[in-house]
């Protein structure tokens, strides 16, 4: 029998803590649908991503319905497009994101992600293509999601393709200025992209994955929370053991969600990413995690430590709960979607350089920060480029995902509406980048040993 | 198979009747039950036996929500795996 306890235990987290599975991706490999004209390309990934992900959305509908969990979204991946669409002699590679919109559509999933490229040590014709039309993919569509590697640890930093994001960026901007230039938040710019990760809008299907996959990211910063502070007065030591305890059991709820929606579907489990993702409603906040850890507020000093600590003990915690761990995997530190960030920012005390030094420690990277829309394009290179390197050199996934924000200035809100949240547009420095920027070439990557 | 199902509310005559009443309508055999009353809060907790259920496990779930509903109660209704996923090794 379980005991009355857990039981209570589990419901209280999922009632009053927020616990849920943040989503359930299935990854559809669509090397099969490559074509010589774009039309057939279309229609090969559009036939294909229905027919794979017809019951995806059902059958996540059931089992939050009979294990009562909260599944909050579920989503699709695919194959990078620039790698498919290389078969292709069209230029503009924009149609097919317009029928992965549709495909998305019809399935009723509410992101799906892989219009993508992966250009860490240079371009292929496709790659270029693809890029040159991620503003029109972005701003014509509402599901889908872009990202480029630009940077691996192995291969050093591709420079020609940090400076054509930093312009990408401010076009996606530029065409969606009427709508709080919303386009820039489903673009994200990678080092070391991992090729499973189920979170948007950074998730592709790797070349290395099956035909198809069911990954599932987890989420419950609101019981970390709770679980901190229930444990009251105690040493760094006993808190790393409380919040590795409740990883432990936020994880094997996702384990158990992925090993039933994969039997259900078919599809071969990959792996559940042990992830603290936050949302924009209260109680669900990263930020209030290091702030019950004992900081007045979040970007003050003592940041940097308490998030490295909670990252690891995350880990820690889910690895054993889970058979495959993968994805990002870490706590993320989205600005916009995270209730406590939003404040840390407002107050004055979190700001841009202390966000990209939380980003060493924990995943993933500069995520949804709204900066002023008169940024210039080499400026935002140059975030790229600062927030890729310490990815680089310390062999992890980071990333960028900005917003200039047309027409808005530092203290101005944006509001990008669900899950997405409201951000307050960020002071940067200004000082021009332009001739470092404008180079080009490669950074070599960089040495793995004498590492100081 | 078996599930979990919690009921909590303001304590007044009847509702476990009322809950084992839906039970039987449904043929699902009552294996345990936790219950106790606190501040004239009434908490139980049971776990059943859901092999013999006569509708698909959905629509129970959804019945004993709207029974809950009318009665003023909060009834979760869960899959046993949940608890036994997260709370053992």
């Amino acid at each position: 029998m379980i005991n009355t306890k857990d039981i209570l235990e589990t419901i209280k987290m999922i009632e009053e803590e927020h616990l849920d599975i943040r989503t359930i991706t299935m990854g559809i490999s669509l090397t099969d649908c490559a074509a010589d004209s774009i039309d057939m390309l279309c229609t090969r990934v559009y036939d294909k991503i229905t027919r794979m992900a017809e019951r995806l959305v059902r059958v996540g509908e059931d089992i939050e319905h009979e294990y009562g969990i909260p599944i909050i979204n579920k989503r699709i991946s695919v194959t990078p497009i620039s790698i498919i669409a290389s078969s292709c002699r069209a230029l503009d590679f924009s149609p097919i994101a317009k029928a992965m919109d549709r495909a998305a559509e019809v399935v009723g999933v509410n992101f799906i992600g892989g219009y993508s490229a992966l250009v860490h040590k240079g371009y292929t014709n496709a790659d270029r293509n693809l890029i040159e039309s991620i503003p029109e993919a972005l701003s014509a569509t509402g599901r889908v999601c872009s990202s480029v590697n630009v940077a691996t640890t192995k291969a050093g930093i591709n420079m020609d393709a940090v400076a054509q994001m930093g312009r990408i960026i401010k076009t996606c901007a530029y065409l969606t200025k009427d709508n709080s230039s919303i386009a820039c938040a489903k673009l994200v710019v990678f080092a070391n992209v991992p090729e499973d990760n189920p979170f948007m809008a950074g998730a592709f299907h790797g070349v290395g994955e099956p035909e198809c996959v069911i990954n599932v990211g987890v989420s419950g910063p609101g019981v970390v929370r709770s679980a901190i502070e229930r444990a009251g007065e105690c040493d760094m030591s006993a808190l790393a053991e409380t919040i590795k305890k409740t990883a432990f059991k936020i994880t094997r709820m996702g384990q158990l969600v992925a090993g039933e929606a994969s039997r259900r579907l078919g599809v071969p489990f990959g792996i559940v990413d042990l992830s603290l993702a936050p949302t924009p409603a209260i109680g669900d906040s990263v930020a209030h995690i290091l702030e019950a850890m004992g900081l007045e507020c979040t970007g003050g000093h003592g940041t940097t430590a308490a998030l490295a600590m909670l990252n690891d003990a995350v880990k820690k915690g889910g690895v054993m709960a889970s058979s495959h761990v993968g994805g990002l995997s870490g706590a993320f530190i989205p600005v916009s979607e995270d209730a406590g960030m939003i404040s840390a920012v407002e107050k004055g005390v979190l700001r841009l350089d202390k966000l990209e030094a939380m980003t060493a420690v924990c995943s993933v990277g500069l995520d949804m920060i709204a900066i002023p829309g008169s940024t210039t394009a080499e400026v935002i290179s140059a975030i790229i480029a600062d927030e890729i390197s310490i990815g680089v050199v310390n062999n992890k996934t980071t990333a960028c995902r900005l917003i200039p924000a047309y027409g808005c200035e530092a203290g101005d809100r944006v509001e990008f509406g669900g899950l997405l949240g409201t951000a307050p547009v960020m002071k940067i420095e200004q000082s021009s980048p332009e001739i470092f920027i404008n180079r080009g070439g490669r950074i070599p990557a960089p040495i793995q040993s004498l590492r100081n | 198979m078996k599930a979990v199902i919690t009921v909590v509310g303001k304590d007044v005559v009847g509702i476990i009747a009322a809950v084992s009443n839906e039970l039987v309508k449904y043929n699902v055999n009552i294996v345990d039950i936790s219950q106790s009353v606190f501040d004239d809060i009434f908490a139980m907790v049971m776990m059943v036996d859901i092999s013999g259920c006569t509708i698909p496990f959905t629509s129970f779930v959804d019945e004993l929500n709207s029974l809950g509903e009318s009665r003023g109660l909060k009834i979760h209704t869960m899959h046993e795996d949940i608890f036994n996923s997260m709370h053992k090794i």
